[in-house]
């Protein structure tokens, strides 16, 4: 891993941890901005309704999760896939074009020819 | 920036879904034609997709004690253009409609208005200039991940408070307050998503050079 890359993941850890430690005092549940906006509809538009229900909405909290779990398990599973696919391309390409690298990317020791 | 089923008045629902389809319609021709010319493309073209539908999936607490989430469709925009993004971010809106109760069908138009558009094509805009001018790849990533999460957001604030005029200051006053609940909560995930986009960008192009040359990224 290259440093930058090592300090860009640091950075992105730091920016979603600090609020909850900044914030540790307050009493927020950290909820949603989607669901704020539309308390902010209910505030604004009292008589609101919705005129459409979703037609299948999670039983439960615990279901939610779960799907928002598998989705990004999904995601992240063929992002996987790809990257080990494009890695696993790059070094055989690296291979096939320098016999001094082995399939590991260490030194491999050149057969002799002289014989 | 998912507005909820039912939500939207049904004119404002049916506007929006008019003025995305078009949009919608060219993306999926344009992916078609993508895979067909270029069919090494295809992984990077299925990580893209993953990507937003990852990311998308993250509810990342913010510093205004609200949590967010990313819209991941910056990544697509840089390597395959805004077009292609238009179909994979309705793909990853309809999704979370029908299967997590999340946005909705008869909001679908507006949402996908929002991040499957607008988000894209800003945030390429974004990324043309910032690599134009600093010619850095990093950067332009970087700039067009901030910029697509960031309008994603502001536009959906204008189509709420298009919907939903304050009593008081009408229109422009609602849109003010719904930026205020997405602005300044959206900056560091914003932020986040600009350095997530730029690692794997310059992470792809290190790896996979020669189907980012396809792609004229390289």
């Amino acid at each position: 891993m290259s440093r930058r890359t090592l300090l860009t993941f640091l950075a992105i850890v730091v920016i979603a941890v600090a609020p909850l430690i900044l914030l540790r005092n307050s009493d927020t549940e950290f909820g949603g901005a989607d669901g704020q906006a539309a308390d902010e509809v209910s505030r604004i538009d009292p008589d609101h309704e919705p005129w459409f229900s979703p037609i299948w909405s999670p039983p439960g909290g615990e279901t939610e999760s779960l799907l928002f779990a598998l989705q990004a398990a999904l995601g992240a599973g063929v992002i996987g896939y790809v990257f080990g696919a494009i890695r696993t391309k790059h070094r055989l390409t690296m291979t096939g074009s320098s016999t001094a690298a082995g399939p590991d990317g260490a030194e491999r020791v050149t057969p002799s020819t002289t014989g | 920036m998912h507005i909820a089923e039912g939500f939207l008045p049904q004119s404002h629902a049916v506007a929006w879904t008019v003025a995305s389809a078009p949009f919608v319609v060219h993306g999926v021709k344009q992916l078609n034609t993508q895979m067909r010319e270029h069919p090494d493309t295809r992984m990077l073209a299925a990580a893209a997709g993953a990507f937003s539908f990852f990311l998308s999936a993250l509810k990342i607490p913010s510093v205004t004690g609200s949590s967010s989430h990313p819209t991941g469709v910056a990544i697509g925009a840089v390597l395959f253009r805004p077009p292609i993004m238009a179909i994979t971010g309705v793909i990853v809106l309809f999704f979370q409609a029908i299967l997590l109760a999340h946005g909705g069908l008869t909001t679908l138009g507006a949402n996908a208005f929002s991040m499957a558009i607008v988000g894209p094509w800003a945030g390429y805009g974004a990324y043309r200039l910032v690599r134009s001018s600093t010619g850095s790849l990093w950067s332009g990533a970087f700039a067009a991940a901030v910029v697509a999460n960031l309008a994603t957001y502001i536009t959906t604030s204008v189509q709420l408070g298009m919907a939903f005029p304050e009593a008081d200051g009408g229109v422009l006053a609602s849109i003010a307050t719904f930026l205020g609940i997405f602005a300044i909560t959206q900056i560091p995930l914003a932020i986040i998503e600009g350095l997530l986009t730029a690692m794997v960008v310059t992470w792809l192009s290190s790896y996979s050079p020669a189907e980012m040359k396809e792609l004229a990224v390289l």
